[in-house]
């Protein structure tokens, strides 16, 4: 339709559009150019890049479901399927005598709650792994060259890829909250303050594992090649952690590199805020190195988008 | 126009011996020229020939190799965000999001210049109407047809109220209509915003119509600068072109004896045919062309 109304026009010789809008310069101040009227907050560009990822999120159904079905699906098969307490009962032990290995391998007799507090580290493994895809995709298709011919500030570009995972990483982790509860998950230790305190350790992995997996993408314009990043890195960071199993079942050098990885102070944080689990390390000395984790990482993505981002 | 232009005699562009190399590719070579505020300024040459680089060495998207480059009085490199504000691009690919709206794009665009939401609104229908997709605006962009894509790129280009103004190759893939009204509207902008334009392009003859001074490039080299007027007498004469059916013999050696013919160049299906004399040569040409049965 647009276009034959823009074919007509030059079939009915009126060539030039006729009247010219009221915010265009006339002939007369032509030389005057309008400056346009500016956002002061420096947040302004940020934002907006950030809603224009996350509405795609919020505005596909189909997206939305899956990150519904998802969380159901893992905590069904790894929570359900690999049942400990199962194991054990089947060994003939008393109930006491079960509970009493459950606690020691887990902090927690139920093997659930434990998987459950995991599922949050998965979930935001998972979701920040994608968000450098992202930045692969808008090179691809153009639109970050575009971004990046406009004063918007480079570290913007790439912390809206990291807000907008941490965004979905916490509307999703508040859905797995849910789903564990109705499937059985204790809530017994259940604080006000611990729910606050995981959302906030979900916030501070997230930023951490998004900017790595940001920074990775910096420079890439092909997506092959950023699924392989993610699988290399994926699997050991969630599988060399605490989140689907205690770290004193797995052998030493192994325990080493669960100590190193920031993700098992999160579930460590976590499991200590909701289940009331005994921790690998204090509370305190969990947070601190998830707020070293998100700062250094961000502020390294930062520092390499000013570099790295145009080539 | 030609007031104006003498009243804005300035250089916006200033470009001294920009290079880039990939790998032991030169993509431009050497590259010295000036663009004067308030003309329409045009970058000639075929495929690869360096354009799109230039543009993004000029637009602060790519690091040059080497040299210095100066638009509105700042450097590239070293003042690159007063450069973004004060030029527009109209890039040679499609870059608007296809899952929002052509309001939503221009809107994104103005927020990433740092446009207050009360100014960029309004600007942006305003753009939208002058180039015809105000029905269209609240439509997902990947449902528009490529012309109308290349239209919003051109509002989206105009939204920070740019002093300077590149296209990339406006025109590419369009048909012969819409063309004549992209033109149009390149008329428009400039006429209207006193903008000053750097745009690329294949064909000699579109910068001809539409260019106060054209330069071409070759394999990264600047072969020639000037008016199209120097330009044509510099070639000598004019080209006149000529498609023919694809599979159809080779007649570059008749054409070639007509008198006033200086050259005939031709690939696939289009002759080039340059000449002395235009209007007089192009009846003979259009006589042999009949006779060979082609009409
Ligand atoms: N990122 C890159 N890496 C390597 N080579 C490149 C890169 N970008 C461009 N080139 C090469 O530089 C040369 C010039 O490319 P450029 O895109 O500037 O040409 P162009 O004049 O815009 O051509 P077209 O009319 O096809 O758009 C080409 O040979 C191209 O292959
Ligand atoms: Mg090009």
């Amino acid at each position: 339709m647009d276009e034959n109304k823009a074919k007509r026009k030059i079939n009915s010789k009126n060539l030039a559009p006729q009247e010219s809008p009221s915010i265009v310069p006339t002939r007369e101040n032509r030389k005057f150019r309008p400056a346009p009227k500016l956002d002061k907050s420096p947040l302004h560009g940020l934002w907006a890049l950030t809603n224009r990822d996350l509405r795609k999120w919020y505005t596909n159904p189909i997206q939305l479901l899956v990150s519904i079905i998802q969380p159901i699906i893992w905590l069904g098969l790894f929570g359900k399927a690999l049942n400990f307490s199962n194991f054990i009962a089947g060994s003939g032990a008393s109930v006491a005598q079960q509970n009493a290995i459950l606690q020691s391998f887990f902090g927690t007799t139920s093997y659930f709650s434990f998987l459950s507090c995991g599922m949050f580290a998965f979930i935001v493994l998972f979701t920040s792994a994608f968000s450098g895809m992202s930045v692969v995709f808008d090179r691809r298709f153009g639109f970050l060259n575009k971004a990046l011919s406009t004063p918007v500030a480079r570290g913007a570009i790439i912390m809206s890829k990291v807000l907008q995972s941490v965004g979905r990483s916490l509307v999703q982790a508040a859905i797995i909250l849910v789903i564990a509860v109705l499937l059985g998950m204790q809530t017994a230790h259940f604080t006000v303050q611990g729910i606050a305190g995981i959302f906030v350790v979900i916030f501070l992995m997230g930023i951490g594992l998004s900017a790595l997996f940001t920074m990775l993408a910096l420079r890439s314009a092909d997506w092959q090649t950023q699924m392989a990043i993610i699988n290399l890195l994926n699997l050991p960071l969630l599988f060399a952690s605490n989140a689907l199993f205690p770290p004193s079942i797995m052998p030493t050098w192994l325990q080493d590199v669960v100590r190193i990885n920031p993700v098992s102070y999160a579930n460590d944080a976590t499991r200590q805020l909701m289940i009331g689990a005994t921790g690998m390390t204090s509370l305190a000395v969990d947070f601190a190195v998830l707020i070293a984790f998100a700062v250094i990482l961000s502020t390294i993505g930062i520092v390499l988008s000013w570099r790295y981002l145009s080539r | 126009m030609s007031a104006t232009k003498k009243s804005l005699n300035s250089a916006i562009v200033k470009v001294e011996n920009l290079s880039k190399i990939f790998g032991n590719l030169k993509a431009v070579d050497n590259v010295s020229f000036e663009v004067k505020e308030g003309e329409i300024f045009g970058f000639v040459g075929p495929n690869g020939a360096g354009k799109t680089t230039t543009i993004s060495m000029l637009t602060t998207l790519l690091k040059p190799t080497s040299g210095y480059a100066e638009i509105v009085g700042y450097d590239i490199y070293k003042e690159a965000n007063e450069v973004r504000r004060n030029v527009g691009v109209v890039p040679q690919e499609y870059t608007a999001d296809e899952d929002m709206t052509g309001l939503q794009n221009i809107l994104l665009i103005a927020d990433l210049y740092g446009i207050s939401r009360s100014d960029s609104k309004p600007h942006a229908q305003e753009l939208l109407k002058l180039v015809d997709l105000e029905s269209s605006t609240n439509r997902k962009v990947g449902t528009y047809s490529g012309g109308m894509r290349r239209r919003l790129e051109l509002a989206c280009g105009l939204i920070n109220y740019p002093r300077l103004l590149f296209l990339d190759e406006p025109t590419l893939g369009l048909d012969v209509q819409t063309r004549t009204v992209i033109w149009q509207y390149i008329k428009t902008f400039k006429e209207q915003y006193g903008m000053t334009l750097f745009m690329t392009t294949h064909y000699l003859e579109e910068a001809d119509t539409l260019c106060d001074r054209i330069a071409i490039i070759d394999h990264g080299k600047l072969l020639r600068i000037g008016s199209p007027e120097e330009l044509k007498e510099s070639i000598g004469g004019d080209v006149i072109t000529v498609v023919v059916k694809e599979n159809a013999p080779d007649i570059s050696a008749e054409i070639a004896k007509i008198e006033l013919v200086k050259d005939v160049r031709k690939s696939e299906n289009t002759y080039r045919i340059k000449t002395n004399l235009g209007e007089e040569a192009s009846p003979l040409i259009t006589d042999l062309f009949r006779n060979m049965g082609y009409m």
